[in-house]
């Protein structure tokens, strides 16, 4: 298998990290992806990534809740067996309402979360590139593809030291 | 660039930087157990195994062994259910509202609280199926095809809405704990070797913390915190609706919904209160769970008192306002029947003990929050004790009217709950992360006491 090529800066702080992204990405390079052990707010916009949509996955599966959930309903006790109890309607919209709540609830949280690990690719079986494991920890890591990039290696090198790396690694994968 | 506000008290103290935070966290599930977690952990577990010979008890002969009688139909099973089913609401309030409301010092604290509604919702679960009499037939209350002919559950039930409730906020609530801990589980996953770094690593599910995923992620977690708020108001409205839908005097009150889910934010925060300050002294972690925050919850818990405080005179007025005099009887005798020492108990432990937080210094002392949160956890048994019990011991028919007392077997099914939900939640302390560690790292440069350096 063909091995890949990447220069990866460490960074110490946030807020240099999310500089040097602006710094990088103006000159003309290709940043594979940023990696850090929080979630750094904004740092998304400045690797001019979409806006995250989760909510249209909820909001589908969501949908889905709510018809199944009138469907179950309706369904059983007003055809499949109508029963009578304490002289109620057959369908009786307002007490089947929590029901309906809480399958719609149910399947919006699971729906959108199988959407998560799905495009994340998040699986307890997978086996995830791991280029620095201080990740996780206490670095924010600029992961470059040297491949998929015009600029010279010594360039992007000197650009990351410039933007406030405290170490720029090789690393092939 | 993130703002520090000067009037606000630091959520993490002892200048930690983000490496402080992972080692500090990591150590309690790298380590071995501590002399005592074992010797908790051995008492949890005693609990556990005498409590579960009550529930072979009461599996293999009956509902008998409780002290049921012939008005008391219902009496520990569901004031015990409702008492854990409160107790998890803290948990689900804590991740989700302060989330949405953008509450930092939630970070410190969430993942117990979740945790902690994880198994006591389990427990509360427990007297679903121990008071069912013949748990094996518990698949009836689902939705299945049957045997039976087309026979379904009916779904104008509350007890119906109770089986969805209860299982959609137990499951959502697993999910939402879960998705939390995918990154922890990484951090963990990253300093483990062996089989260990196998396990965690299954866990975190490949998780890498690209600027992608941590957006989704968020947005994810939002948009559960979205779901998960309005649930949690659900779930306790649709308990209580389990009484307000009945005709007896002392349930029959459109009060209800609010009250119950007021209590369980009440009683859950008193039990947050307690778990945090047992894991802060046991794994030393002062500089995360601070005075300022054991201060905030002390401020929820008198803020909710005082909201159960005035449901209770509400509910007094409301039955003597009504002109129903079985209405009126229901509540006079609540207050001064011979359960009497009940509702003195309840009304003590709620309303009057958590007015004390009004003084900064006794809402700011270890001690005295500890005790109150205890106290607090016994008031709130108390009100759903008084809400089933004074309402059922005396019926329409005087010559039925009955004195409930507990036997060996509703004391040793309580026992059963306790010791199982902290079985469970000394092994999640042990085995997995107690505090959010990406959560804090997220706060500490606007909320520590210094600002995080690296790493030498």
């Amino acid at each position: 298998m063909a091995h890949k090529k990447y220069i990866l800066g460490v960074f110490e702080d946030e807020d240099v990290v999310k500089n040097a992204v602006t710094d990088i990405r103006g000159k003309g390079v290709n940043i594979h992806e940023v990696y850090s052990p929080y979630p750094v707010h904004g740092l998304d916009h400045v690797l001019g990534y979409a806006r995250p949509r989760m909510g249209v996955a909820a909001f589908l599966f969501g949908l889905t809740g709510t018809c199944l959930a009138f469907l179950l309903t309706f369904w059983t006790l007003g055809f499949d067996w109508p029963m009578n109890i304490g002289g109620k309607n057959f369908i009786p919209f307002p007490t089947n309402i929590p029901i309906v709540f809480e399958l719609t609830v149910l399947l919006a949280s699971y729906g959108m979360a199988f959407t998560f690990f799905g495009m994340e690719r998040l699986t307890p079986l997978s086996k995830p590139v791991i280029f620095d494991e201080r990740i996780t920890d206490d670095k924010f890591v600029m992961a470059i593809e040297l491949g998929k990039n015009k600029v010279s290696e010594s360039d992007i090198q000197e650009a990351l030291k410039n933007s406030g790396a405290s170490e720029v690694n090789l690393k092939e994968i | 660039m993130q703002v520090v506000s000067p009037i606000r008290e630091h959520l993490v103290t002892g200048g930690k930087n983000y490496h402080d935070v992972t080692d500090d966290i990591c150590k309690q599930v790298e380590g071995a157990p501590t002399k005592e977690w074992k010797i908790v952990f051995t008492i949890a577990l005693l609990v556990f195994a005498y409590g579960g010979y009550w529930v072979y008890q009461t599996w293999w002969n009956g509902l008998g062994v409780w002290g049921l009688n012939k008005t008391v139909g219902w009496a520990w099973d569901i004031t015990n259910f409702v008492w854990w089913v409160g107790i998890g609401h803290a948990g689900t309030l804590i991740s989700a509202i302060l989330l949405i409301f953008r509450q930092k010092w939630r970070t410190s604290i969430n993942r117990a609280a979740e945790a902690m509604t994880i198994f006591a919702v389990m427990c509360a679960g427990t007297f679903i199926f121990l008071h069912m009499g013949r748990p094996w037939l518990a698949y009836w209350a689902l939705p299945l095809p049957n045997t039976f002919g087309s026979l379904w559950v009916n779904f104008n039930s509350p007890l119906v809405w109770d089986v969805f409730a209860i299982s959609t906020y137990f499951s959502v609530s697993l999910l939402f704990w879960y998705i939390g801990m995918i990154p922890d589980l990484a951090t963990i996953r990253d300093r483990a070797t062996g089989i260990r770094k196998v396990i965690y690593g299954s866990l975190a599910m490949g998780w890498t913390g690209g600027a992608r995923a941590w957006a989704r992620y968020e947005d994810v977690s939002l948009i559960l915190a979205g779901l998960s708020t309005p649930l949690v108001l659900s779930v306790h409205t649709i308990v209580s609706m389990d009484f307000a839908t009945s005709v007896i005097p002392g349930w029959h009150t459109t009060i209800f919904p609010p009250y119950f889910v007021a209590g369980a934010i009440f009683s859950g925060f008193a039990m947050v209160q307690n778990l945090m300050l047992i894991v802060r002294v046991v794994y030393k972690l002062e500089d995360y769970i601070t005075i300022e925050h054991i201060s905030l919850m002390n401020k929820i818990i008198t803020v909710t008192g005082s909201i159960v405080g005035v449901a209770y005179i509400t509910e007094f007025f409301i039955a003597a306002y009504s002109g129903v005099q079985y209405e009126s009887y229901a509540f006079l005798n609540r207050a001064t029947g011979p359960l009497w020492w009940s509702y003195a108990a309840m009304m003590t432990c709620n309303v009057i003990s958590p007015q004390i937080f009004w003084v900064r210094k006794l809402r700011e002392n270890i001690i005295v929050s500890f005790v109150i949160a205890v106290v607090v956890n016994i008031g709130m048994w108390f009100e759903r004790f008084v809400i089933i019990v004074t309402s059922l011991y005396r019926d329409y028919l005087p010559s039925s009217w009955a004195y409930f007392t507990p036997r060996m077997g509703d004391i040793g099914d309580y026992l059963f709950t306790f010791g199982f939900f902290f079985v469970f939640f000394l092994l999640f302390a042990k085995f997995l992360p107690v505090i959010n560690m990406a959560e804090v790292k997220a706060v500490l440069k606007s909320s520590s006491s210094e600002k995080p350096r690296a790493r030498k």
